[in-house]
């Protein structure tokens, strides 16, 4: 349902109006994973009431928006979901992954692709109608409507979908998740979702660090993730104590410089090497021993970078043997995922044929649909918080999931959470009037202090954050390296961060939805400084770069986990230790038969 | 990479409860004024998915590349069919380009 924009602002909390819908199942975040939760729903029950809560308008909103040009993860015929674990334990050096989820995920995941092939996304194919792989595991769409494909099979299968409505916080009882609560971006209601079973599928945690292109220019989002998704999944577990985990494999991937573009595209699907200033190959040159061009990810999306610290930048994608008919279809490509990025190259009068596209690291982003940050989940995806699920981008132990796994991961949330109600006969709650009262004060408070108030703005305090990170929890400007010490620093000046989120105002409805960004980031950001503190070893370069320890220990080949220690406030830090599930070399892609 | 609304052909989605680009827009940031027309209210904050350029129907919506990032004066306009899309491409040299594809399968 659409909002009009209201024109009159409440003036104090008796002006809100409160809003209490009923679901059975309530799902946070409509996107790729958020879809899918509904679809099988309904699938599975008919009767179940599915109810979508939403922070922008489904048919455009989050990671989607713009569309996709690959799907990353599609096994093809001859391959197994072991052989995609093995691969995908491979790209983070060889674990420590959840190998029981990433299973799962990937006996699912051809499924909810051909799902979405059903439901009108073209997936290119040969002549003889064999899809084409551009790499191993990953095929090419004309994904410019994806969002809008998946968009329209959730509206079929949901009861009800809140646009503009952006969650603040669970709704708990007993400890258990019975719901969330949020308020209307337009409407600037207060809105009570019951629900039986909460599926948490937000997205990722984007604007946790300042992106290098921020200073002075039109563009503080040139940023690679949705920058509307904030991590208000993760946000509100961690603020009821669920544990975290691998917060500290931060996603960091190489992109095409000032415009923060992707480049696996071209460098996988147009076999373009990553070159230095000199013109040698990188990868072949200084990383041979990892694997060369097939070197893990976090080798891949740090070495550029490595190359700048050294002195041999700038670094490329050397497109320069790419014929004309090439050009056009890595272009479309692009139109179909980031289309601005060929505007970007129009912009510089750029022809790649004979300049190459520069590269560059982006900013660091947690987001467990690619690395795996995220909740620690069980294996119907439920988090520790009872009753609290988690899909997609928010659960963690799980990389490489991408659009495939996460939609998978959104049909394995939903049969977890109706078991989950189905074996523990949950019945929608009492509403707790001292809870509601509670939050409706801290969420409004921002805009009942108003524009005017000599405070401090959503913004303000954003780019404090932003800047904090970037210099003191290994963010671009620290080519990704912290230590213990700048570590401390972060916390002890995230700590005052909190303590000024009192001063926070807002002078508009659109403001007080950056206030609470701002707050959930400070949160996400806050645990995230615990993991890499928590970690005193180098285990992804990039991704995690102690300066403080520069080498892999065999003492933390585990999870680093942590949880609110909800009686102190305090986040806690401790271990889980890894299990190998899938044999063969942790190393190694696949089995040596296989390749 | 900010938008850039044309108030000659914006009409704010006149009689619309709201204007195109302000459904489509993830980051809430395209809104109606006062005067009718729609406008972005924060330019930095916008993430160039285009989502607004594509779905406003009297082709009003232009996306820039911040001048900081890339030359004057280079266009990338969407026309928006059934199923299909067909992007035209202006470089700042004047070189133009056309791109058209299926985006969704015929049903």
């Amino acid at each position: 349902m659409a909002r009009r924009a209201i024109k009159e602002l409440p003036k104090a909390l008796a002006d809100v109006e409160t809003v209490v819908v009923d679901a059975d199942l309530l799902i946070i975040g409509g996107g790729n994973a958020g879809c899918f939760s509904a679809v099988e729903a309904k699938t599975l029950d008919p009767n179940c009431k599915v109810v979508i809560m939403e922070k922008a308008e489904i048919k455009r909103s989050g990671a989607c928006s713009a569309g996709m040009d690959a799907i990353n993860t599609y096994i093809p015929e001859g391959k197994t979901p072991e052989d995609l674990v093995r691969w995908s334990r491979s790209q983070v050096g060889g674990g420590p992954i959840r190998e029981d989820l990433c299973l799962s995920n990937a006996e699912e995941l051809n499924e909810a692709v051909d799902d979405l092939e059903r439901w009108g996304l073209p997936i290119l194919r040969d002549e003889n109608g064999k899809i084409k792989y551009r790499g191993q595991w990953d095929i090419s769409v004309h994904g410019e409507q994806l969002k809008p494909i998946m968009a329209e099979k959730a509206l079929e299968n949901s009861d009800e979908v809140h646009n503009r409505v952006t969650a603040t916080n669970l709704l708990m009882e007993d400890g258990r998740c019975v719901g969330a609560l949020g308020f209307g971006v337009r409407d600037g209601k207060f809105y009570v979702f019951r629900a039986k079973a909460t599926i948490v599928a937000t997205g990722g945690a984007c604007g946790l660090y300042k992106s290098y292109t921020a200073d002075s220019t039109s563009s503080h989002h040139q940023t690679w993730m949705c920058p509307y998704n904030v991590g208000t999944g993760y946000a509100m577990g961690i603020r009821q104590g669920a544990e975290m985990t691998s917060m500290e494999q931060r996603w960091v991937a190489t992109r095409s410089k000032d415009f923060c573009g992707p480049i696996d595209t071209i460098s996988v699907g147009y076999k373009s090497a990553v070159i230095n200033a000199k013109g040698e190959r990188v990868l072949q040159k200084h990383y041979a021993h990892l694997g060369g061009d097939k070197s893990p990810r976090y080798i891949r999306a740090n070495a550029p970078m490595e190359e700048w610290l050294a002195g041999r930048g700038p670094t490329y994608c050397d497109t320069r043997h790419l014929t004309a008919d090439k050009v056009k279809e890595l272009k479309i490509d692009y139109l179909n995922e980031r289309p601005s990025f060929v505007l970007f190259l129009a912009a510089r009068g750029q022809d790649i044929t004979k300049d190459p596209i520069e590269i560059y690291g982006s900013d660091p982003y947690i987001i467990g649909g690619h690395t795996q940050s995220g909740f620690w989940v069980d294996m119907g995806r439920m988090t520790t918080v009872p009753g609290l699920f988690a899909a997609g981008e928010t659960a963690g132990g799980n990389p490489n999931k991408f659009v495939g796994g996460c939609a998978a991961e959104g049909k394995l949330a939903t049969r977890g959470a109706l078991k989950y109600i189905a074996e523990n006969r949950v019945e929608l709650p009492e509403i707790d009037q001292t809870q509601l009262k509670t939050e409706i004060e801290r969420v409004f408070a921002p805009l009942l202090r108003g524009g005017d108030y000599d405070g401090v703005s959503s913004v303000e305090m954003e780019e404090r954050l932003q800047r904090l990170m970037d210099e003191y929890a290994g963010g671009t400007s620290q080519f990704y390296r912290t230590n213990e010490e700048r570590l401390d620093y972060a916390l002890r000046h995230i700590k005052m961060l909190r303590d000024q989120v009192c001063h926070l105002k807002a002078g508009d409805l659109h403001e007080l939805m950056l206030c609470h960004d701002v707050i959930d980031r400070i949160d996400v950001a806050e645990v995230l400084c615990h993991h890499l503190k928590g970690r005193k070893e180098t285990r992804w370069q990039g991704w995690q770069t102690r300066s403080d320890y520069p080498d892999t220990d065999p003492a933390y080949d585990c999870f680093v986990e942590t949880r609110k220690n909800m009686e102190t406030g305090e986040i806690e830090c401790f271990t889980r230790p890894y299990e190998q599930i899938v044999p063969g070399d942790r190393k190694a892609p696949s089995l040596p038969d296989k390749n | 990479m900010p938008p850039r609304i044309d108030p000659k052909k914006c009409n704010g989605c006149e009689g619309r409860e709201e204007s195109h680009c302000e459904e489509a827009c993830p980051g809430n940031l395209m809104y109606v004024g006062e005067d009718g027309k729609s406008h972005c209210r924060s330019l930095r904050d916008c993430w160039d998915c285009m989502s607004c350029t594509k779905a406003c129907p009297r082709n009003a919506i232009e996306t820039r590349v911040p001048y900081q990032l890339g030359y004057h004066l280079a266009r990338l306009t969407p026309l928006m069919g059934k199923n299909s899309i067909t992007w035209k491409c202006v470089d700042i040299h004047g070189n133009e380009e056309t791109f058209k594809y299926r985006n969704r399968m015929d049903k």
